[in-house]
């Protein structure tokens, strides 16, 4: 391991920027904020470009230890840095990507009240995701983990006066921590049978034991709790409950955290601890299954969906599915190319969901749009390349990561690669029902644009003071929005080409060569290359038949959708109401939680010990004063009358003691 | 002609006994002085017996010392009683109960 | 013999003066039986040798504390006890405590302690004697209490004096 000093400057310069921010933000000038926030992000993109620069496999990984942090006994853990092939990749996506969506961001917040606040907590949120990659240990990487979880819930409440907004950022940050309880319960685990929780020992320690299959043990146990954690941080089932009501937050929140970015790390994670996982099987199933039916289950839900930024939060759901089933076949390396594939796609996706919604004044009820490729040229292009990417039409980026993953796990199991060719299916139907829904036919707003000054107050801050701007016209975005739609639009087309010929997955080998990865992707390469060619076709040709299905129901025939779902009845309800999963939960968790902490914790143990303790103990002290005050008489002769008690007292003890 | 010791002190012990019931009992102020005057009383007898058992002289000056002192002590208290008298135009203790809580 | 007769004459003498002093109501009552436990204390005191001290109990005590008593509950008028509610306290504990205390002293004087016989005028307390220890070893104690006896005198007449007496000066005449 080479030692890199530049290393801890990455994390830092975002926390610098944020601090800068957020202390003397109020005071100062929108052009000066903006100046701060995109300096500091900015450079840590530039330094992660010359780390990428000077990035070398063979002195890779690099380390740097930044300052001890606990020493207790033979347990150490320091603030360590540590970059290799995975490390970088990350990277390069978060910054990249990041920097791109704070560039957006200058547009879209602008005319926020809380501008300055927004772009600290945008920081804060690099700080920490930086810091969660670029760890060299878990713990570290739990202090990226847990900060990410709370710039969440800071930006998710951004608009914290709206109750919804609120509310949505609390639930994401308490589902949020139930996984976090599974991913600290694994770290005490690992401290116990490793003793150490940096990666370099733990996996060389991990790969000195032998593989667990009988499904029970240390590592199942290990692998298990870590993929509760990354089910609450990647939203996967049961924990995802928290992503879709998360759209409350600014739109390029969602693109930066909730698509791109803090949503992956769940993936990085199980990716980074492949050793683990190589060795316990039976957790390897459960995050494969987990993660194949999330991707079916969500993408069920999003055909229902009619607000723009909820489909795609779906769509977000299904395909972190997708990434958590690569990993838990073993294909770790395709994961995290459909990652990177993902935050260019998806991020643009939000991105120009964005477009549209700051065009047409704050609406974001697809049914009340329609016909926007005449006024938003630009974003109808690029969100149609990103929706092409998507659906994984070649030869665009998703194409060739989503491919990689379905022919990996036809190579586990033929289930896997059923569900998910269906969910292809499906992805490519909703993601172009959004298509023609938002941009084809008539504009739809035109008869609610009386109403549209109402909704935009009661929208409150989604609408940002378009006062000067024709309420009447839906009008393309800036162009400092617009730059980086396009930046993500190249990215999307050409970044499949980085996998091309497996070259991402032999950069990617060194990682994971202790999961065993490398012996199964070489497997693969012997393996029959017509058997893949057959399954991509299929593949396209089910993303091709979604896209006609899309088309026939919603441009030609528009009101056939409605029939049917008439037809489908308490079926279709369902879905439109997410199988009712929130208020079975409510039922389930919620309500007993909040009726026992009231009446138990409160009015027992608070009121009824708490309390009570120390009320009772003052009462007792002024009850024994009240007593003893019957002393003080004032009476000469009860004086003399104790006296005289005390004094056959001592004289009783002095006999007692003589006479002993 | 020898009697044992203990009878003088017995009688020390009886007079002190009747001092203290005395104090405790009595209503009037000047009375529970005069038992005050009983016990320092029965106290000399004890110091004048032992004085006599260990012939040492000093026992008995020590008797008038507590004399000198007991007459001293009575002198003021009663002044003080019939200061206490002129304000409050009582002499029964029970009644002189300022200090009651 | 003879000394025990004579002891118990006057212990007799001693024990009913003492519980006449309880009994009686009326304070001069009481005053005058303390007299009487004075002087049969000085008879005790001379059957144990000590002259000078029975001297001095008749002479001070009896001769000047218990006339000064007196004096007081004359000048005070002080009459008959009248019942008041006492203090319970005084009565359920303080009497049998006493009377605990009492007896367990008599117990252990009468069975556990290494008391010799005495004869009769055991030790002769000569005034000399008695002087010359009073004011070689204990002279600083004399002297002392002569100040304290100096103190009570003056605290004594400020205390009963009536107070315009003592605001007003001594008088301005002769």
């Amino acid at each position: 391991m080479t030692p890199n000093p530049y290393l801890w400057l990455v994390p830092i310069l975002p926390l610098a920027g944020a601090a800068i921010n957020g202390f003397f933000g109020r005071r100062s000038s929108k052009k000066a904020i903006t100046a701060v926030a995109l300096v500091f992000c900015g450079l840590a993109f530039f330094l992660a470009l010359v780390i990428a620069a000077g990035f070398s496999s063979s002195s890779a990984p690099y380390y740097f230890n930044l300052a001890h942090w606990i020493r207790a006994g033979s347990f150490s853990v320091d603030f360590e840095f540590y970059l290799d092939q995975l490390s970088l990749v990350m990277l390069l996506v978060v910054t990249g990507v990041g920097f791109l969506i704070h560039i957006y961001s200058v547009g879209y917040m602008w005319d926020d009240d809380g501008y300055y606040r927004f772009m600290a907590y945008m920081n804060l949120f690099m700080f920490f995701m930086l810091t969660l990659v670029l760890a060299k240990n878990y713990l570290v990487m739990f202090i990226g983990w847990e900060g990410v979880g709370l710039a969440s819930y800071l930006l998710i409440g951004f608009w914290f006066t709206k109750d919804s907004a609120a509310a949505a950022g609390k639930k994401a940050f308490i589902v949020n921590r139930i996984g976090d309880f599974g991913f600290l319960i694994a770290l005490f685990l690992m401290i116990k049978h490793f003793g150490s929780l940096d990666f370099t020992h733990v996996f060389t320690a991990v790969q000195s034991l032998p593989t667990e299959t009988a499904g029970v043990g240390i590592l199942t146990a290990i692998g298990l709790l870590l993929m509760v954690g990354a089910a609450g941080k990647s939203a996967q089932i049961p924990l995802y409950v928290w992503l879709p009501d998360a759209m409350e937050g600014p739109t390029p929140v969602s693109a930066l955290i909730h698509a791109a970015t803090m949503v992956t790390a769940g993936v990085y994670m199980v990716a980074r601890s492949s050793a683990i996982f190589d060795r316990a099987p039976t957790a390897m199933m459960v995050v494969a299954i987990i993660g194949t039916l999330t991707a079916l289950f969500a993408a069920t839900i999003g055909i229902a969906q009619t607000d723009i930024k909820k489909v795609l939060a779906y769509s977000t759901v299904s395909q972190l599915g997708y990434m958590f089933m690569a990993c838990g076949v073993g294909a770790f390396s395709a994961g995290i190319f459909h990652l990177m594939t993902h935050a260019f796609f998806k991020g643009l996706l939000f991105l120009a969901a964005g477009s549209v919604i700051h065009g047409i004044g704050g609406e974001q009820d697809m049914r009340k749009m329609g016909g926007l490729r005449v006024y938003m040229p630009w974003t109808f292009m690029t969100m149609g390349i990103a929706t092409l990417a998507i659906t994984g039409i070649p030869p665009f980026a998703g194409f060739w990561s989503k491919d990689e993953i379905l022919w990996r796990a036809f190579g586990a199991s033929w289930v896997y690669w059923l569900i998910g060719v269906v969910t292809a299916f499906i992805t490519s139907f909703y993601m172009f029902r959004l298509m023609y829904m938002t941009f084809g036919g008539e504009y739809r707003g035109a008869v609610a644009q009386k109403a549209m000054v109402h909704k935009a107050d009661a929208h409150g801050h989604d609408d940002h003071g378009h006062d000067d701007h024709g309420h009447g016209e839906p009008h393309e975005s800036p162009w400092v929005m617009l730059g980086p739609l396009v930046i993500l639009a190249v990215l999307s087309v050409v970044g499949g080409f980085v996998g091309y010929g497996n070259r991402f997955e032999h950069f990617l080998a060194p990682v994971f060569q202790g999961a065993g990865a490398v012996a199964r992707e070489g497997a693969r390469e012997a393996g029959d290359s017509t058997i893949e060619y057959l399954l991509m076709a299929v593949s396209v040709s089910v993303a091709g038949l979604g896209w006609l299905l899309a088309y026939l129901l919603y441009s030609r025939l528009p009101q056939l959708p409605a029939r049917i779902a008439a037809s489908l009845g308490g079926l279709y309800r369902a879905v439109a109401n997410k199988y009712y999963i929130d208020e079975l939960y409510a039922v389930l968790f919620v309500k007993p939680l909040i009726e026992g902490s009231t009446t138990i914790l409160w009015h027992d143990v608070d009121q009824g010990v708490i309390d009570a303790s120390v009320n009772e103990s003052a009462h007792a002290a002024r009850e024994v004063s009240d007593s003893l005050r019957h002393m003080q008489s004032g009476n000469l002769r009860s004086y003399a009358g104790w006296v005289a008690a005390g004094g056959a007292v001592a004289i009783a003890y002095m006999v007692w003691m003589g006479v002993r | 002609m020898e009697i044992p010791l203990s009878c003088y002190l017995v009688l020390s012990g009886i007079l002190f006994v009747c001092g203290v019931l005395g104090f405790l009992i009595k209503r009037n102020i000047i009375t529970i002085f005069m038992s005050i005057e009983l016990m320092l009383n029965g106290v000399n007898l004890s110091f004048v017996a032992f004085a006599a058992q260990w012939h040492a002289l000093s026992g008995q000056v020590f008797v008038f010392f507590v004399m000198v002192v007991a007459a001293a002590e009575a002198a003021v208290g009663l002044a003080i009683i019939i200061a206490v008298y002129r304000t409050r135009e009582t002499l029964n203790v029970d009644r002189v109960n300022l200090l009651k809580l | 013999m003879f000394h025990l007769i004579l002891f118990l004459f006057f212990g007799a003498i001693c024990v009913a003066g003492a519980v006449n002093l309880l009994v009686q109501s009326h304070p001069i009552n009481s005053a005058l039986s303390l007299i009487a436990v004075m002087a049969s204390l000085a008879a005790e005191y001379l059957l144990l040798g000590a002259e000078f001290v029975a001297a001095v109990q008749v002479i001070v005590y009896a001769g000047a504390v218990m006339v000064l008593f007196v004096i007081t509950i004359m000048l005070l008028n002080a009459g008959a006890e009248e019942r008041t509610k006492g203090s319970r306290v005084a009565i359920l504990i303080g009497v049998p405590g006493v009377t605990i205390g009492g007896v367990l002293v008599a117990w252990t004087l009468l069975y556990r302690s290494n008391t010799r016989a005495v004869p009769i005028g055991a030790l002769k307390g000569d005034p000399s004697d008695i002087a010359r220890l009073l004011f070689h070893q204990f002279l600083l104690p004399f002297e002392v209490t002569s100040v304290l006896i100096l103190i009570a005198i003056m605290g004594a007449v400020v205390l009963a004096s009536r107070p315009e007496a003592v605001a007003r000066g001594p008088r301005k005449d002769g």
